[in-house]
C-alpha cells in the first residue's frame, strides 16, 4: 500500500493534487463531476479587494500544447467571496482550501489576506504577485525582489494562516525572488504563474486577445515549470508548490521529483473537467511501478 | 455535463464552407435547444465548442463552419470515426417563456441551433414566423427543412442572390417576441426591431463549462459566463 500522504506547512494533506487558481473557479462547480473531497486541496479563482470585469474579450486563445489567456482576475471582490463563494463550496468541499489573493497594492493584499485569515474553509493563502494580465499590480510586485518581499513581509505580519507567495517566471533570476520571499516569512512558494505570450490572427493582421498578451499554460511550459522549481529548490528552504502544464500522475512525480511538495493542476481541468480525478486515481499505480512508497520521500529526489 | 465518445456517421458538406455532421452515441445531457457540445481534436489543446442543430435519443447533428484548423480538420474527419465530445453545455433557449406567436432569427452560422428550436416550438403549438440571414446563394442551408417543420420561412441574402435582398430585420416585424442566432450585429438590429426576445450570445470560450471565466460578457445582471449562464440571455439581460 503506497502512501500519497504529504504535509504541507504543518498540515497533512491526503495527496499532493490542488486544482490551480484560475482554472477550477469557486471549486463547487466540479463538485456534480466528481467527489472533491479526494483532492489534497484547491486553490480559489483569484480575489481583490473589489469586485473586477476583468479584461475586454476576447481573452482566450489557443497554442501549440496551450492556451493563453487574459483574463485579467474576474471575481465579484472579497466580500462577496466569502459571503457567497465559500458557503457553496463548504457544502461540497469538506477540506481546507487554498485562497488566492491579488492586489494593486501592499494595502490591497494585506486588506484581503486578513478577511481569508478568519475563514474556516481556508488553509492557506497563497498571494499572486504575478498575474501578467493586470497593470500597475499583480506581476510588478512578482517581478522585483524588493516589491515582492515588502508584500510577503506585510502579509506575514497581519496573519496566522500560512503564506504562500505565487511568483512569475517572467523574470530573469526566479530563484533571486523566491529568496527575497523565503527571507520575510514565508511559508512556500507556489509556481510558476503563466509566461506571457501572444499570438496574432493573420486574417486580420491583429493580436487575438482584445489584451494584445496573455499568459501561456498548458503541457507547453512543463519542461520551463520544472527548470524553474528545480533551480529555485537549490536556493530555498521551504516548501514549493509547482505548477505548469502537469497533466498526469507521472507529471506530479517528476514536479516533485525536481522539489515540489505539492503540485497544481491547472490547465487540464479546462480540457479535461475530471483530470485532477484521473491523476489521484493513477498516482498509487504510478507509485507502485515506479518502486515510490512514501510519495513525501521523492521531494527533490532528482538533486 | 457529460464527457462522451460518438461515431461519426455521416459529414457533408452543405453549402460554401458549411459542413454537417451526424454523430451517434449518448445524448443523454441534452436539454434545451441552443446547447452546445466541446470537442476535442487530435492535435489541438482547446476543445471546439459547436451549438446543437438536433438531436433525438442517441443520435444528434452539428452544422459548423471551416474557419480555421480546428474546423478544417473537422470536415476531413470520415463515417465511423470517433470524436470525443463534453455534452449538455449552456442553458440554450427556454420556450416556456415564448409567447403563441414568435419569431425565430437565424444568420449564417447562427441558423443551426434555431432548427431543434423551431421543432420544439412548433410541437409545443406556438405559430413560428422563421427568418434565416445568409450573404449570397451559395451560403444558404436548411431553408426546407425548417419549411418541412410547418413553418412560413423567410430567406434574406444580403446580395440579393436569394430570397429576399437584405438584412433579416428587413423582413422581420417591429415588435414581435425574437428568438436569435448569429453574428453580433444582426442580434443587436433583431434586439432593436423586438419586443422581448433570448438572445444567443458568442464568445471565444476557454473550457465551455464555467471554470476559467474567459467568455465573460457584461450583463444588466452583472458579468455572465456566456458558455455556463448563456449562451442564451433574455432581452432584458443583454446589455451591448
Amino acid at each position: 500500500m503506497v502512501n500519497t500522504k504529504i504535509m504541507l506547512n504543518g498540515i497533512e494533506i491526503d495527496n499532493p493534487v490542488i486544482p490551480a487558481s484560475g482554472t477550477f473557479a469557486f471549486g463547487y462547480e466540479f463538485a456534480p463531476m466528481y467527489d472533491l473531497d479526494i483532492l489534497g486541496s484547491m486553490s480559489l479563482k483569484g480575489t481583490t479587494a473589489q469586485a473586477r470585469f476583468g479584461n475586454p474579450t476576447p481573452r482566450i486563445a489557443e497554442t501549440p500544447s496551450g492556451m493563453l489567456n487574459s483574463v485579467g482576475l474576474q471575481n465579484p471582490g472579497v466580500d462577496a467571496v466569502i459571503r457567497e463563494e465559500l458557503p457553496k463550496l463548504e457544502k461540497v468541499f469538506h477540506k481546507k482550501a487554498v485562497a488566492n489573493i491579488s492586489g494593486f497594492s501592499v494595502e490591497e493584499y494585506v486588506e484581503c489576506a486578513e478577511k481569508f485569515d478568519a475563514c474556516d474553509a481556508i488553509g492557506w493563502l497563497e498571494i499572486n504577485i504575478s498575474c501578467p494580465n493586470v497593470h500597475g499590480g499583480g506581476m510588478s510586485f512578482g517581478t522585483d525582489p524588493c516589491e515582492a518581499a515588502k508584500v510577503t513581509a506585510a502579509v506575514k505580519k497581519a496573519v496566522k494562516k500560512p503564506v504562500w507567495i505565487k511568483l512569475t517566471p517572467n523574470v530573469t533570476d526566479i530563484a533571486q525572488v523566491a529568496k527575497a520571499c523565503e527571507e520575510e516569512g514565508a511559508d512556500a512558494v507556489s509556481m510558476i504563474n503563466t509566461i506571457l505570450g501572444m499570438r496574432i490572427d493573420p486574417k486580420t493582421r491583429k493580436p487575438i486577445l482584445a489584451n494584445t498578451m496573455g499568459g501561456l499554460s498548458g503541457p507547453a511550459v512543463f519542461p520551463v515549470a520544472l527548470r524553474m522549481v528545480w533551480q529555485v529548490f537549490e536556493k530555498i528552504s521551504i516548501p514549493i508548490v509547482g505548477m505548469g502544464g502537469v497533466a498526469s500522475a507521472r507529471d506530479v512525480i517528476e514536479m516533485m521529483l525536481a522539489g515540489a511538495t505539492a503540485v497544481q493542476v491547472g490547465a487540464a481541468n479546462l480540457v479535461d473537467p475530471w483530470a485532477c480525478e484521473k491523476i489521484i486515481r493513477d498516482l498509487p499505480r504510478v507509485m507502485e511501478e515506479l518502486k515510490i512508497e512514501n510519495l513525501s520521500d521523492i521531494i527533490g529526489g532528482a538533486h | 455535463m457529460k464527457n462522451e465518445t460518438y461515431v461519426i456517421s455521416s459529414n457533408e458538406k452543405l453549402a460554401r464552407d458549411i459542413w454537417r455532421m451526424q454523430l451517434v452515441g449518448d445524448t443523454s445531457e441534452f436539454g434545451n435547444p441552443g446547447q452546445f457540445v466541446n470537442i476535442a481534436l487530435a492535435g489541438n489543446y482547446l476543445r471546439r465548442p459547436i451549438s446543437v442543430c438536433d438531436y433525438d435519443a442517441n443520435s444528434f447533428t452539428i452544422i459548423y463552419k471551416v474557419v480555421g484548423e480546428g474546423t478544417e480538420k473537422m470536415s476531413r474527419m470520415e463515417r465511423g470515426m470517433r470524436i470525443d465530445a463534453l455534452t449538455g453545455l449552456g442553458n440554450g433557449f427556454d420556450t416556456e417563456l415564448c409567447p403563441k406567436e414568435c419569431t425565430v432569427v437565424g444568420g449564417g452560422v447562427g441558423v443551426p441551433p434555431m432548427y431543434a428550436l423551431t421543432r420544439k416550438l412548433v410541437k409545443e403549438g406556438h405559430t413560428v414566423r422563421v427568418i434565416l440571414g445568409f450573404n449570397s446563394a451559395e451560403d444558404v442551408f436548411y431553408e426546407d427543412q425548417f419549411r418541412d417543420l410547418g413553418c412560413e420561412v423567410t430567406v434574406t441574402t444580403v446580395d440579393g442572390s436569394y430570397g429576399e435582398k437584405g438584412f433579416v430585420t428587413d423582413a422581420m416585424e417591429e415588435g414581435t417576441y425574437a428568438l436569435a442566432c448569429g453574428p453580433k450585429p444582426m442580434l443587436q438590429a433583431v434586439f432593436a426591431k423586438s419586443s422581448d426576445g433570448q438572445f444567443s450570445m458568442e464568445e471565444r470560450m476557454g473550457c465551455g463549462f464555467g471554470a476559467c471565466m474567459g467568455c465573460t460578457c457584461q450583463t444588466n445582471d452583472g458579468p455572465r459566463r456566456v458558455c455556463k449562464d448563456g449562451p442564451v440571455f433574455e432581452k432584458g439581460a443583454v446589455a451591448w
